[in-house]
């Protein structure tokens, strides 16, 4: 992806990621789900992957484009808001993520509504899930990529490291996993719980190219995707540093809003923030 | 019936540019002429079998029709999640496609028996459960397995399992075949003791009861009209399986008679395990009562308590 970006689009992308996380918190404060604070750090990521990165749109069918995996299903909203604001679907479908009778399931669901392409939730499947299809695509000399997001604390599944051996072993250049590491998980932060560190370190020697950058940050996030695949032969991984929470100031790096959701005062502060 | 299997197998994937053959390093001296012929379609996953039903899911989302091959436990229980999640979830067209069935590794011990894997693979959704029970069977049903929409469990014998079948008319998944007629009992029999079934019912014919046999290679979807049909007029009906007496055969036909208007003497026959004596597949199964001689021995001591003559 060679388009060119200047600093009225960054703006733009800006305003979008906004707009995502107003979408998000009300999302959670209708439905009082949880994972509100793993969806709000993986926005800038998603941003940049379908309004930049990812050769995928609502009208696109068959075989020829872009796949994308979100392993970390149970950020599911963040996805959702992402894929009507590309118009996947009516926008009108968010308010009901999470309520009786919906089609929007706290971890995703293949199918559920379009752009959803693999059911995910339980961690540690979706690595595997991409390297196939990345294999699938070189089958059919497609020239496209397929995209992974894991979270941080899903590189704790032993499964997780088997197809990133698997990955390298098949040298699939055309899969591209994204990290998205806020460093908090349910219990409290990953060096305490399970320690990552060394993360890159780990991917070099399981023999990925990777990078790390700033998630938020999204000139870097947009550069590492269309950078991808960083070497010949070797899968790319992407290491974005996050915040949980990122966007609303009392939910940033704090543990209680892995699980917490938003109540009508807190929806409104947030939403203040997010004007 | 790997050999049945992977020469099935071939033999289809000269014509369908979308077969795949997955295996998490098992199949040594079996698999070998598929990879040489079909090399960009054979994957050797390693010895990582949640990764490799995984990225058999992902083979499977973008057309590919995946065959995933090792030795039962290994596909099966050890990666039950992916199985459940990404494949039957999902509902791909991914085969899995399990080996050693029973007791066919009978002396590596209990970490190479599947004496629970029917039962287990039975409850996950949408996913068709089918043991063959000889080669003939084991070839059909690869055949049939092409055109077949959503996921599969194959259980397959290891091996040298004898033949029973000279000719198959017609195979369907989920629909019994009739191996021999019979006016006075049933035997309805899954997976690689069909063999031993057949037997028994020879021996039991010595004794002058005529049993009729059912090979229901398919133990989900199971077959409700065959069944229904099967064991009408008979005296008594019995299933055999290598495999836990619960939760298998027995289980799927017990749950099928239960719901019939009329009560009807029935037996499971099978394995209860875990088992405690090591040895080859032949001596387990005679030690078990799963040799014809068992078979029949069994089935004369129940027709006896329920006081039925022949």
């Amino acid at each position: 992806m060679s388009k060119t970006f200047n600093k009225n689009q960054l703006a733009g992308l800006e305003e979008i990621a906004k707009e995502l996380r107003r979408e998000i918190v009300t999302m959670h404060a209708l439905s009082g789900n949880s994972h509100i604070g793993s969806s709000l750090s993986v926005v800038e990521i998603l941003i940049a992957l379908y309004f930049y990165s990812l050769d995928l749109s609502p009208g696109c069918r068959g075989k020829k484009k872009d796949r994308l995996i979100f392993s970390k299903g149970h950020a599911s909203s963040s996805l959702y808001a992402v894929l009507a604001k590309k118009g996947f679907f009516s926008k009108d479908l968010l308010k009901s993520y999470c309520v009786d009778g919906t089609k929007l399931a706290g971890h995703c669901i293949i199918n559920c509504v379009p752009g959803i392409e693999a059911s995910t939730g339980s961690l540690g499947h979706g690595l595997s899930m991409g390297a196939g299809l990345a294999i699938g695509m070189r089958a059919e000399r497609e020239k496209h990529r397929a995209f992974v997001i894991l979270s941080d604390g899903e590189c704790q599944e032993g499964s997780v490291w088997e197809a990133a051996m698997f990955a390298s072993q098949h040298k699939l250049d055309n899969l591209v996993a994204i990290i998205d590491y806020n460093k908090l998980q349910a219990f409290g932060k990953t060096s305490e719980v399970m320690d990552l560190e060394p993360l890159s370190k780990k991917w070099f020697s399981f023999g990925w190219e990777a990078r790390e950058i700033n998630g938020h940050n999204l000139p870097q996030v947009i550069k590492a995707l269309s950078e991808a695949p960083f070497k010949k032969d070797k899968p790319s991984v992407i290491i974005a540093h996050t915040v949980k929470g990122k966007g609303i100031s009392f939910m940033e790096n704090q543990l209680l809003w892995h699980y917490k959701s938003p109540n009508k005062d807190e929806l409104r502060k947030a939403l203040r923030e997010l004007d | 019936m790997r050999t049945a299997f992977i020469k099935t197998l071939i033999g289809l994937a000269e014509k369908n540019e979308r077969i795949f053959l997955l295996t998490g390093d098992l199949g040594f001296s079996v698999l070998e002429e598929f990879k040489e012929k079909f090399h960009g379609r054979f994957i050797n996953a390693g010895i990582a079998e949640a990764n490799m039903i995984g990225v058999a899911a992902g083979l499977a989302l973008t057309g590919k029709l995946v065959y995933v091959y090792s030795i039962v436990p290994f596909v099966t229980l050890r990666c039950l999640e992916q199985i459940r999640n990404d494949i039957c979830y999902q509902r791909l067209n991914v085969r899995i496609i399990g080996i050693g069935g029973g007791l066919s590794y009978g002396t590596a011990g209990g970490s190479h028996y599947s004496l629970e894997d029917i039962a287990i693979m039975r409850a996950m959704p949408d996913l068709a459960v089918v043991a063959p029970g000889d080669p003939l069977e084991t070839e059909s049903l690869i055949k049939e397995s092409i055109n077949y929409d959503g996921p599969l469990y194959i259980r397959l014998g290891k091996g040298r399992d004898p033949e029973v079948h000279k000719k198959i008319k017609s195979f369907k998944i989920g629909k019994g075949i009739l191996i021999k007629p019979g006016k006075d009992i049933g035997i309805i029999s899954t997976g690689n003791i069909l063999f031993n079934s057949l037997k028994s019912a020879e021996l039991l014919l010595e004794s002058k009861i005529d049993p009729a046999v059912l090979s229901m290679h398919t133990v989900k979807p199971i077959d409700r009209i065959g069944l229904a049909r099967f064991v009408k007029g008979k005296k008594a009906v019995f299933t055999v399986e290598e495999h836990d007496v619960d939760g298998g055969l027995g289980s799927a036909v017990a749950e099928v008679l239960s719901e019939m208007p009329d009560k009807i003497n029935f037996k499971r026959i099978g394995v209860n395990p875990p088992v405690k004596i090591l040895g080859s597949q032949d001596y387990l199964r005679a030690k078990l009562g799963l040799d014809p001689k068992g078979i029949s021995e069994k089935i004369k001591g129940f027709l006896k308590k329920w006081k039925i003559k022949k």
